[in-house]
């Protein structure tokens, strides 16, 4: 008697948990299903006349692409991959995410086919990949925003010492005169500032620092004395979130905050974003153009390396994210090369077209092309 | 019929010796996974203690762009949040143990037993997302009024501070004490249950009330049990990782005032990993992976040890 009790309880338990379960699993998979309609929806729209244009053929691609790395364009890959199987339904691509650091070392390993990094690979580190020489292939760029959540505020400027300020905590009210000198005849509220800030190693961090390291770090006679890097010495007092949705969700909640957000989950989040002051002393609002037009303003090395903040031109918004994909020139798998070079291909062509529903700036056309000159070099 | 005798006997051999084999395996196997996981690690973060030297337990700074590897503000908040999870969820957990063993009707027991045992089988990235989301912004208020009570009282008022942000030490340490809670509430009420019923009986018949009862015979009689189970959920509460990692804040920092942000090591390990490029910041990172790992180890020696004496000491009286 006690046992069989004992035994309905179990299975009451198994069952409760399995309900739950499935009701996870329903949910997540409602999720999939219109993820996939809006990408078949973009697809049909978009993707047919351009893939016309580009005259590809995607359809004898055949097998299966393993990459990971850089989460800043994930969203972008993801939405490639999904409008991508419908012309080439026998290739399937994975991209895994997690981290710049970790598609570097997994390539470097050949554990994946291709890596995506928003940053460049050091000198000491090019002799650790296993499969000899690799190119990069700039794929899209988007511009971190400036979020902040002051309602009283429609509109903010800010120029780079501002923002260094507030972040190193030199500067902690927003009715401080360095604000008020980047915002003439704007009210500020006597409100404390909550400067928010990543938790985790990020190439968001990179490059949002790397900005403040050009605009006014040591070289450029600022006050910016916290360097570069995925990850640097926040003052205590700064808030941390976890990943670009976390620091999004402090500035949402907390009234006063600001933060380093990327522009899809500013969107995502409602923030209102403020307009930062470029090299050429505009104040710009973090568009897709204003990211585009740094690019056209950015130096390209021959690798098809460059850094876009801190770019010159007047259009320019300073603070953007830009990001590669890298891959081995030597494949040893024909068919895997043509694989790398399809999925490259579509990123660079139908892709570019893509990008700007989902929040990424397509390349200006000089680089586009470059790049996919750089795609010839996988395997050829 | 000698023949079948043998047969039989060398069958049952067979079964016996395939038994033997199958447990020494399982038996070295464990020793040898934990072997290389301690061989790796130590050989992975050798190059952060030979760069570092002591002074990565004792540098409160962590800098990886000027190369700076500290350890010393992540022990502190590993360490600070555990000691917050286990005051708080000592009194709870062993209220419930006593209350479903010697104050619940029976028919009350069941549920409250299977209701603590659901709360171990959350996973704990759900605590921290209910912390990040729900917990943390109500607790800001709360740690502000509270912080109002001690200003300008000697030690208390430094230990509760001003409070900043929702996610702090105490926010962690109140996440990891939820979690922790179910582990010393079961491994308690089982070792309260093996507590002699002529022990209470004899209590009770000599005049005790329930109280005198439970804290003379009971607890008495369990008390190492009790002393091991809690420092089972301190182990846990010291290595728990994403949900300590979404609510403490990630500001690494040294400091009484407990409504502070701070930073724990496995939560600084799971944040920085991605982006550890160097060998210089993986190898820190496996160095605080290396620390965490003797420190939940000496936990877990410590009450493996005072359960031993206690049971000894326990078969010694009786």
């Amino acid at each position: 008697m006690n046992i069989s009790k004992k035994r309905m309880g179990a299975i009451a338990g198994v069952l409760a948990i399995s309900l739950i379960g499935a009701a996870c699993s329903s949910s997540s998979t409602t999720k999939t299903t219109t993820a996939g309609t809006t990408a078949a929806t973009t697809a049909e729209t978009g993707a047919p006349t351009t893939s016309a244009a580009a005259g590809a053929d995607y359809s004898k691609l055949e097998g299966s692409l393993i990459a990971s790395g850089a989460t800043f364009p994930k969203s972008f890959y993801d939405e490639a991959i999904a409008t991508l199987a419908d012309l080439a339904p026998k290739l399937t691509v994975e991209y895994g995410g997690g981290g710049s650091g970790k598609g570097r070392s997994d390539l470097q390993e050949q554990v994946v086919d291709f890596a995506g990094t928003d940053g460049v690979v050091k000198a000491e580190d090019i002799a650790k990949f296993k499969g000899g020489e690799f190119v990069y292939v700039p794929t899209v760029i988007a511009p971190i925003t400036l979020s902040y959540n002051l309602p009283s505020v429609k509109s903010l400027q800010l120029s780079p010492a501002t923002i260094a300020g507030i972040y190193q905590l030199t500067i902690t009210n927003w009715n401080d005169a360095a604000i008020a000198a980047d915002n003439p005849g704007v009210t500020l509220p006597d409100k404390a500032i909550v400067a928010a800030r990543r938790a985790d190693g990020s190439g968001t961090t990179e490059n949002f620092t790397k900005f403040l390291k050009a605009a006014v770090g040591p070289d450029a006679g600022g006050t910016w004395a916290l360097g570069s890097g995925s990850t640097v010495e926040w003052p205590a007092g700064t808030q941390a979130g976890d990943g670009n949705s976390g620091v999004a969700q402090i500035v949402s909640s907390t009234e006063g905050a600001i933060g380093y957000v990327d522009l899809s989950d500013a969107k995502a989040n409602q923030l209102a974003v403020a307009a930062v002051k470029n090299k050429a002393g505009k104040f710009v609002l973090p568009t897709l153009e204003g990211a585009s037009a740094a690019a056209e303003g950015a130096t390209i090395k021959d690798d098809l390396t460059y850094f876009l903040g801190w770019a010159d031109g007047d259009a320019a918004y300073p603070i953007a994210a830009q990001t590669w994909i890298i891959a081995y020139t030597k494949q040893a798998d024909p068919v895997k090369a043509a694989n790398i070079r399809g999925f490259l291909t579509y990123l660079l062509n139908e892709g570019q077209t893509l990008a700007p529903t989902i929040d990424y700036a397509p390349l200006p056309e000089s680089l586009r092309l470059k790049a996919i000159e750089n795609i010839a070099k996988i395997g050829g | 019929m000698a023949l079948a005798l043998d047969d039989l006997k060398s069958k049952k051999q067979i079964a016996d010796r395939t038994f033997r084999g199958m447990t020494i395996a399982g038996g070295v196997t464990i020793v040898l996974i934990l072997g290389l996981i301690a061989w790796t690690i130590a050989s992975k973060s050798s190059l952060a203690f030979r760069t570092e030297g002591l002074s990565f337990f004792t540098e409160r700074r962590w800098a990886p762009a000027s190369n700076v590897y500290g350890a010393l503000s992540f022990i502190f908040g590993t360490s600070v949040t555990a000691l917050i999870a286990v005051v708080l969820a000592v009194p709870v957990s062993l209220g419930i143990a006593l209350f479903t063993t010697q104050v619940a009707p029976s028919w009350l027991k069941r549920p409250i037993v299977a209701m603590t045992d659901l709360v171990a089988v959350v996973p704990s990235v759900v605590f921290g997302l209910w912390g990040i989301i729900f917990l943390a912004p109500k607790l800001v208020p709360v740690f502000t009024t509270v912080s109002g009570w001690f200003h300008g009282v000697p030690i208390l008022g430094r230990i509760f501070g001003p409070a900043s942000a929702g996610r702090t030490f105490m926010t962690a340490g109140l996440i990891l004490a939820i979690m922790i809670t179910p582990i010393i509430t079961s491994i308690s009420r089982e070792v309260i249950e093996t507590c002699p019923p002529t022990d209470r009986d004899g209590a009770l018949a000599l005049g005790a009330t329930r109280w005198e009862m439970i804290t003379g015979a009971v607890l008495t009689h369990s008390a190492g049990g009790i002393v091991g189970a809690v420092m089972l959920g301190l182990g846990r509460a010291m290595g728990e990782t994403i949900a300590a990692a979404l609510v403490i804040g990630s500001s690494p920092a040294i400091t009484a005032n407990l409504f502070s942000s701070g930073d724990s090591l496995p939560s600084v390990i799971a944040f920085e990993w991605g982006e550890a490029t160097s060998d210089a910041k993986r190898s820190a990172l496996i160095a605080m992976g290396l620390t965490l790992f003797v420190m939940t180890l000496i936990v877990n020696f410590a009450a493996t040890y005072v359960v031993n004496r206690a049971m000894k000491r326990m078969r010694g009286e009786s």
